[in-house]
């Protein structure tokens, strides 16, 4: 067993590259551990690497912990941190966990799909940035090679005004989503819908929000159209979590209500 | 590998040749059984300590990287003979029915109360989210915490 404590970004990356396994909060990592599916003999330890927990309105590093998050971040960011888990998950776990992980059901992801936030990967040879929708390839499946650390977050500088995110679960903390959804809206209407955990990957609903985006005040019909096109637009799965129809119909009343969140706030 | 770390203000030091976990290290090498051991995966919150500071799950926590760091668990969350406010407070209203999650339950209240003395319900209820009393003895846990908190109780 060996474990590495990097003092900066270029020995953790050093260390990656060399074939350590890279541990942030362990909140995905250990229950592999803990569960015999796992056993990491080199592991290079991330919970207290400063180079990549910095934290700006563009730009969260990748070690930085849902409890922060929670606090500080985009409004709809912070809502989903605060469904991360319990108050011991979200002073563990990371966002860049959750985009290394890269489960359907991160509840982190719907987000940076909703504003088409960008993955940064290093590695010894320098950063690139991905569009989340280049980074994201599967179930648990990311673009990242072997030798990168995901260490931030990028985001534009004019995040949209108006932007809800919640979840369905069969209870109310501690759960994995059925289903979440980030929806945002601009002040000229531009609206995007995100969801979660009905597809191998985050994505979007974009027949759904060009229906709407052009929609000043959407009548009760229009609302239930933009409903229909994204449990239409979904593509869910059935398993232990869930169906397949259940998670449709819920997707479609989710957004529906994000919408109207958004809507009303900008009545008022 | 040999780690060293300060275990409720003493130094401590453990062996691990495999992946283990602090809890792990902290049950079968420390004789600190109080950090209980059930899901192995951060859904119960019976293992709950603080590590620097902060409340976590210590089976989501490799041993290892615990190095360096101070650890408290519910043995250390007041001098020896003595019992924390917190414990105090489910002795009088005996909110403990089989135990098991009790430890837990504590070190995660110990937290709360040191960043908010003064909880409402709703802040009480969210901070003790993931700790889970398979009694179901919720009630008396939540009022115990209520009345510490100079909350009118229900």
């Amino acid at each position: 067993m060996e474990v590495i404590h990097p003092r900066n970004l270029e020995e953790a990356l050093a260390a990656v590259a060399d074939g350590m396994t890279p541990l942030a909060g362990g909140t995905d990592l250990m229950v592999e551990v803990n569960y015999g599916q796992k056993r990491p003999e080199r592991v290079v330890a991330l919970r207290r690497l400063a180079d990549i927990a910095d934290f700006s309105p563009t730009r969260i590093g990748a070690g930085v912990r849902w409890r922060r998050i929670e606090k500080e971040g985009p409004r709809a960011l912070a809502q989903a941190a605060r469904t991360v888990g319990s108050p011991q998950i979200r002073n563990a776990g990371t966002i860049g966990g959750n985009v290394a992980t890269a489960s359907p059901a991160g509840d982190g992801l719907p987000f940076l799909a909703a504003v088409d936030a960008s993955i940064e990967l290093t590695s010894g040879s320098g950063s690139r940035l991905l569009r989340w929708d280049e980074y994201f390839v599967g179930v648990k499946q990311t673009a990242r090679r072997s030798d990168e650390l995901v260490t931030a977050i990028v985001l534009a500088d004019d995040l949209p005004e108006r932007q809800e995110f919640a979840k369905v679960g069969v209870r109310n903390a501690m759960v994995i989503s059925t289903v979440c959804c980030v929806v945002t809206r601009r002040e000229d209407g531009a609206t995007t819908v995100a969801l979660g955990s009905v597809a191998p990957t985050p994505m979007r609903a974009r027949r759904a929000e060009e229906m709407i985006s052009s929609e000043r005040s959407p009548s009760e019909a229009t609302l239930a159209e933009f409903a229909r096109l994204v449990s239409e637009e979904v593509a869910p799965i059935t398993d232990h979590r869930s169906t397949e129809e259940y998670r449709r119909h819920a997707a479609g009343v989710l957004a529906r209500r994000l919408l109207e969140r958004c809507l009303r706030r900008e009545a008022a | 590998m040999i780690i060293g770390f300060r275990l409720n203000g003493q130094e401590v030091t453990a062996r691990v040749d495999h992946p283990a976990s602090l809890l792990d290290v902290l049950r079968d090498q420390l004789g600190a059984y109080g950090s209980k051991n059930a899901c192995e995966q951060g859904e119960c919150g019976s293992c709950s300590v603080l590590l620097d500071g902060e409340l976590v799950c210590s089976c989501l926590v490799l041993a290892a990287d615990a190095e360096g760091s101070e650890v408290t668990t519910v043995e250390g969350v007041a001098p020896e003979g003595e019992l924390h406010p917190v414990q105090e407070a489910m002795n009088r209203v005996g909110a403990v029915q089989c135990g098991f999650c009790t430890p837990g339950f504590v070190v995660a209240a110990v937290d709360l109360f040191e960043r908010n003395p003064h909880p409402t319900s709703r802040e009480i209820k969210e901070a003790l989210a993931g700790n889970i009393c398979r009694c179901t003895g919720y009630g008396a846990i939540i009022r115990a915490f209520e009345e510490l908190a100079g909350r009118e109780v229900r």
